[in-house]
């Protein structure tokens, strides 16, 4: 038989996304989320060791929808990880395998991560009286 | 390797379109993923629009009718057409199943049938699973006991012990779940995957077997085990409905355990 380049069937372009694989990836991305999120956090800093002026710059950029977009992202990020790192420990001890639990919990992180990243962003623009 | 797209040779073209139905009632339509090595083109998806009152219930029956009626060409895998043997195990409506189980009526809208993901393709829906068989051949898939059964008897087990493979042993080895998992296909030259882990804890978990030491040994690896990271499209996608996440984190466990 002629030797032929066999393709390479299709995997990411049909595979259906579902709540298992979904929250697997979002699980890496709020990792790298969290990476970008303590780089802006140590800049922050630094320029606020360095002095006002410099300080003015970050916290300026900081303050700006973008600035504020970055650190929203930053917040989720944390969130998502924290709780999801929770479910990740549990399947650790081999306890919630089952499918039925895996989605159950995969919900409880969507919701838990949700609600708190909206409340701490309540409760820090109400002690900043910005509510 | 990530690779998230095709390679050129891989990219899905549009095939032909067959209408068989001839004006029926109840019809469906099929796009069904075809390769022909001999003609040196890229893959298509053909569509064929069947009478569904003359098909069977299954999404087996219709690419059978599909070949007997409409394109003889059309390859596929099939045997025992009651899920028992693995043969028919397709990617059907985004998810990997056995198409012999999969009822046509399940499905909402079209029906897309693709080999199983991330294989090399041989013809049409056949995909080349040599790579996923020499990795259940390297979990080394027998009883191994250095002691001497008792004399004129097989090695009996209590119920308990038993018990403790159930849901392990009923694996058909049609590798649904390790075409599922993403883990699998950007490491699957290393990663063994879901099915053929399975497969080996099927045998540590067995109290007849002397050999889990080795067992665990072969598999204390970066890559051969712990590339799975609990996505849980294996438990999800299984058509036997078992779950290769938890036989995982079973191993990972006797990992820790025996430090």
């Amino acid at each position: 038989m002629a030797q032929v380049e066999r393709p390479l069937s299709p995997h990411l372009q049909v595979y259906k996304p579902q709540l298992t694989s979904v929250l697997s990836i979002l699980h890496r991305i709020t990792g790298v989320g969290l990476g970008v999120g303590t780089l802006l956090l140590a800049w922050w800093l630094v320029s606020a060791a360095y002095g006002p002026d410099h300080f003015e710059v970050s916290q300026a950029f900081i303050a700006s929808w973008f600035g504020r977009l970055l650190l929203f992202g930053f917040t989720y990020s944390l969130f998502y990880h924290l709780c999801n790192g929770i479910r990740h420990l549990f399947w650790d001890a081999g306890w919630g395998f089952e499918l039925k639990a895996a989605y159950s919990s995969g919900w409880l992180v969507v919701i838990a991560s949700i609600g708190l990243t909206v409340a701490s962003w309540i409760a820090g623009y109400a002690s900043g009286g910005a509510l | 390797m990530v690779e998230f797209n095709l390679p050129a040779n891989s990219k899905v073209g549009k095939g032909k379109t067959v209408n068989s139905a001839n004006g029926a009632a109840r019809t469906k339509t099929f796009k069904v993923y075809r390769w022909n090595p001999d003609d040196g083109n890229n893959p298509v998806v053909d569509t064929f629009v069947i009478d569904l009152d003359r098909c069977g219930p299954m999404v087996l029956d219709a690419i059978i009718m599909i070949k007997n009626e409409i394109d003889p060409t059309l390859t596929f895998r099939r045997s025992c057409r009651e899920g028992v043997c693995g043969s028919c195990a397709m990617n059907i409506d985004g998810t990997n199943t056995l198409a012999c189980t999969k009822a046509t009526e399940d499905v909402s809208g079209d029906v897309s049938i693709y080999p199983l993901p991330h294989l090399p393709v041989i013809k049409d829906l056949v995909g080349d699973m040599s790579m996923f068989y020499a990795q259940y051949a390297s979990v080394t898939p027998w009883l191994q006991a250095d002691s001497p059964p008792p004399e004129g008897q097989e090695r009996l087990q209590s119920r308990e012990d038993r018990a403790q493979i159930d849901g392990l042993w009923e694996c058909i080895l049609c590798a649904c779940c390790s075409t599922s998992c993403p883990s699998y296909w950007w490491n699957g030259e290393r990663y063994l995957g879901p099915a053929a882990l399975l497969q080996a804890y099927r045998w540590i978990a067995d109290s007849r077997d002397e050999a889990t030491g080795e067992r665990l040994d072969a598999l204390e690896d970066p890559f051969r085990l712990y590339r799975c990271h609990t996505i849980m499209n294996c438990t999800k996608t299984c058509p036997k409905s078992l779950n290769p996440a938890k036989a995982i984190a079973e191993i990972k466990k006797k990992m820790l355990e025996r430090r």
